[in-house]
């Protein structure tokens, strides 16, 4: 059992937890992941690290709530548990020296950015990081990313805060400015694209976080391959990050929906679980 | 006339006792054992068939060389629980090794009853005395040996993790395993399905050996967390035994083969048999069934994947595979239980391509028809593709089970680690000794996916080479342990998975 130590609101259906996981803790590095499993009936899924504390043994969450677990994830308070805690997931991020690096994160994927930009100016590189978001109150982690980058831009779709559009419109001017010489972009899937599709005609070496449904996330399953550069790999094993140049997102995006039914049943589920805990006091 | 009176050629007259089962139209519903066991009567009925060699081969048939014909007299005489305690002395999972061991390759496969008649069902007598002594509660507590301060970490907690695990405990040492999902057992959960093991039988044998003293850490990914050699310098283990397994699923590389609906064999009986995906949306795990299922393959795996399916109720399940009947390498009773249950079978066919949808599911198959021409490396026939014999299926769910090779997570995080040149692990033969001092390994990891009691016999041998070894090396006061005579000749036919 992992107990729950700090939850914070961050925005709607969005929290910050800390989670007590403290052999992950000492291990974990920038990149990786973990997978979680909420209790007995529940699915496996895959979580990024926006932080941890080796000493307190704690790792930071952040969770979105898009389905049936994550939304019963979000719902849990501090001092509840989780079942069951796997990781370090995935390798270590790796970005090519030189230049400054980009850091761009959409939705939870703010978060995940933060150990690698960190780790980056740690180095003594130049680290400026990106924020979108669709609008003002979906900025997350501004505050954080500051903390870690030389310079943040924050961009909002309907202008709400920062600049109005998208990544990047923000990305372009810093590739016109200065010598940029890798780009770290873990979020969405068609901000990872649009992206990756930006840098590549400037060769700018990009990396991109690929979020395939998993199961186990050790490679035992290959329910999270993708395919990269026309090889499978496994996205679990092989990354989670890999060359944005290379990546078949087309297929990536149609796989992420094969459980569109199913979801949407499990979400019946939860509304009317959640209906019958609010009901009964 | 009493039994033990009986001449062997009346023992041999007794026919071979068949056992229960659930009726194929009933068992292709529910997730329930296929197989009932016997009934005490039975049993001793078909122990009598056993005639006493004076050289009893079957023991030499059984890779961890089971005292049969001793186990069997104890049932003529109706001490089962008896029977289950002589057994658990070489075998700690006879409940299991029962149900799922490929007996008609192995120890029945040379009973000499089986000359003339059909041999001594020694794995159905082997369930049922295990069987017999859980549910009358007939299981003794193990007394806890003398510790030698020895600490040893298991790594997966597969047949060959459980194995090290408790012949180690036996010896008195201390016992840690990791296992990198959350919940301990290996394929025997994760990919064999409840209805041919059912998961109290796991969970017994796991219970007993939490009560000899073996920890069992779950969610624990060795490699990631510690690597084995921080496992000995960080983690003040004296000696790691790598029982990891064969989990790399293999893809056959043709076009379309990520369509939406195409599984592994291992994520298809993971989201099952672990996750219970059969229960969606009670347990909340998801899994695509649709109405026409392809399996590819036809061993084990490719059959476990076939009768699962069968019962999420599609219109068809059809095995496809490159050979023919005579090449599969399912064991006979799963094939015949899979045909039973409605199973149709392609034989000398293998895919050439997967057609998807407009939402990219697969909805098709192009196919081409094979014929057997020289034999290969394995000594089995290699199939060449027949020109001309390609044709469509329609189909919305596919399951790979080409077979497995190992995963390099962990060989990743031991590069001194010595394999050949498919990755399998190199281990002494008679010490299971890897090329690293003090990591031992044993099972699916140094075959490449064989079965569960060559897994176990292989971590028998690793245990003593790990328990002789730790005697040098601590300069304990005990004696060498030297390999049980009928061990030299075993020669057991393996089966293939
Ligand atoms: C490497 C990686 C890191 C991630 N990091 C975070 C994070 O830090 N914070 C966060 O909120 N989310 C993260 N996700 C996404 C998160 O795993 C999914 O949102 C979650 O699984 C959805 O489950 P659900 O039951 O709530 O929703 P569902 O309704 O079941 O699914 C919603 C969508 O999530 C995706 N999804 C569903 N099941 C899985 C699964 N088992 N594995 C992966 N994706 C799945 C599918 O695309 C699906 O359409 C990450 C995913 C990956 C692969
Ligand atoms: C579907 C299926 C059906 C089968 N049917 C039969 C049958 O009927 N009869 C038969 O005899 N054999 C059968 N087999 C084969 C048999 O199950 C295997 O040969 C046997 O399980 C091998 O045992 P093992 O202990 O080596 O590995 P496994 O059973 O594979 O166990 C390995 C364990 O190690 C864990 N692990 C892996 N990596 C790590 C890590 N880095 N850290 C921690 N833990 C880790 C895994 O999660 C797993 O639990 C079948 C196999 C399959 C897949
Ligand atoms: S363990 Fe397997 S091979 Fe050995 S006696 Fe039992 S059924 Fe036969
Ligand atoms: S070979 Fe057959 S008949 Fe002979 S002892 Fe073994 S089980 Fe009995
Ligand atoms: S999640 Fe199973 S192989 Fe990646």
């Amino acid at each position: 059992m992992h107990k729950i130590v700090y939850k914070k609101e961050l925005a709607p259906k969005t929290v910050m937890l800390k989670v007590e996981a403290p052999w992950i803790a000492r291990k974990i590095q920038p990149g990786q992941f973990i997978i979680v499993r909420l209790d007995e009936h529940g699915e496996r899924i895959p979580l990024s690290i926006s932080g941890w504390d080796a000493e307190a043994g704690t790792l930071r969450l952040i969770v979105v709530g898009v389905g049936y677990t994550s939304n019963k994830m979000i719902a849990l308070n501090e001092g509840d548990s989780i079942l069951d805690v796997v990781g370090p997931l995935g390798r270590h991020t790796h970005l090519p020296e030189g230049g400054a690096a980009v850091m761009i994160g959409g939705g939870y994927g703010t978060g995940a950015i933060i150990p690698s930009a960190l780790e980056q100016r740690k180095a003594g590189r130049r680290v400026v990081g990106i924020v979108g978001a669709r609008t003002k109150e979906l900025v997350l982690l501004e505050d954080d990313l500051r903390a870690a980058c030389a310079d943040v831009f924050v961009t909002t779709d309907d202008g709400s805060y920062g600049r109005k559009g998208l990544v990047t419109d923000a990305l372009k001017d810093i590739i016109d400015n200065e010598d940029v010489g890798a780009v770290l972009a873990v979020g969405p899937v068609p901000m990872m694209r649009a992206v990756s599709e930006l840098t590549k005609p400037h060769n700018i070496p990009t990396m991109v976080s690929l979020n395939a449904i998993m199961v186990d996330g050790t490679g035992m399953c290959g329910a999270c391959r993708v395919t990269v550069g026309g090889k499978i790999r496994f996205a679990c094993y092989d990354g989670p990050d890999f060359d944005g140049h290379l990546v078949d997102y087309k297929e990536l995006t149609m796989r992420q929906r094969t459980y569109l039914k199913q979801e949407a049943k499990a979400m019946e589920v939860f509304n009317r679980e959640s209906a019958g805990r609010t009901a009964t006091p | 006339m009493e039994a033990k009176d009986l001449t062997p050629r009346q023992r041999m007259q007794i026919p071979r006792q068949s056992m229960p089962e659930q009726k194929p139209e009933i068992r292709r519903t529910n997730f329930n054992e296929v197989p009932l066991g016997y009934d005490e009567q039975t049993a001793i009925t078909e122990a009598d068939r056993c005639i006493k060699c004076k050289v009893p081969h079957c023991i030499d048939g059984c890779p961890v060389n089971i005292d049969i014909p001793g186990f069997l007299e104890l049932i003529t005489r109706g001490e089962f629980a008896a029977a289950a305690r002589k057994i658990k002395e070489t075998n700690v999972l006879p409940a299991v090794c029962g149900r799922v061991c490929p007996q008609e390759n192995q120890c029945e496969a040379v009973c000499v009853v089986g000359k003339k008649y059909k041999p001594v069902a020694i794995g159905r007598l082997e369930r049922f005395v295990a069987d017999y002594e859980r549910t009358h509660n007939l299981v003794v507590d193990p007394v806890k040996p003398k510790q030698t301060g020895c600490k040893i970490a298991v790594v997966g907690s597969g047949p060959a993790g459980l194995t090290v695990a408790s012949e180690m405990a036996r010896r008195g040492h201390q016992v840690v395993v990791y296992e990198a999902l959350h919940q301990p057992g290996g394929v025997l959960f994760y990919g064999i399905p409840r209805f041919r093991l059912p998961g109290d039988v796991i969970k017994s044998e796991l219970e007993y050996l939490k009560k000899m003293g073996v920890e069992i850490h779950v969610n624990t990914v060795i490699g990631k967390l510690a690597t084995p050699a921080e496992l000995m310098k960080d983690m003040g283990f004296d000696a790691v035994f790598l029982g990891t397994g064969a989990g790399l699923p293999r893809f056959p590389n043709v076009p379309g083969q990520n369509f939406n609906g195409i599984y592994s064999a291992n994520e298809y009986l993971t989201r099952l048999n672990l996750m219970r995906a059969d229960r969606f949306p009670e347990a909340i795990t998801p899994l695509h069934c649709g109405k026409r299922v392809a399996v590819f393959g036809a061993g084990n795996t490719a059959m476990d994947g076939a009768r699962t399916s069968i019962r999420m109720g599609p219109e068809s399940v059809t095995v496809y595979y490159r050979r023919t009947r005579e090449e599969a390498p399912a064991r006979t009773e799963e094939l015949e239980h899979a045909i039973q249950e409605g199973v149709k079978f392609e034989w000398l066919t293998a895919p050439l391509e997967f057609y998807g949808d407009d939402n990219f599911f697969v909805k098709g198959a192009r196919l081409q028809r094979m014929k057997l021409g020289e034999p290969d490396e394995s000594g089995r026939r290699r199939p060449v593709p027949m020109e001309g014999s390609e044709f469509d299926i329609e189909v919305d769910t596919v399951v790979f089970a080409l077979g497995f090779g190992v995963n390099p997570l962990i060989l990743e995080a031991a590069p001194d680690l010595k394999t050949n040149r498919w990755g399998i692990v190199e281990a002494d033969k008679e010490t299971g000794m890897t090329s690293i001092d003090g990591v031992f390994a044993g099972g699916d990891i140094i075959t490449g996916g064989a079965t569960v009691i060559l897994a176990m016999g292989q971590a028998k041998i690793a245990a003593r080479g790990m328990h002789n070894w730790l005697i040098n090396k601590k300069g304990l006061d005990m004696p060498r342990e030297l390999p049980p005579e009928s061990a030299t000749h075993a020669k057991s036919k393996t089966a293939k998975v």
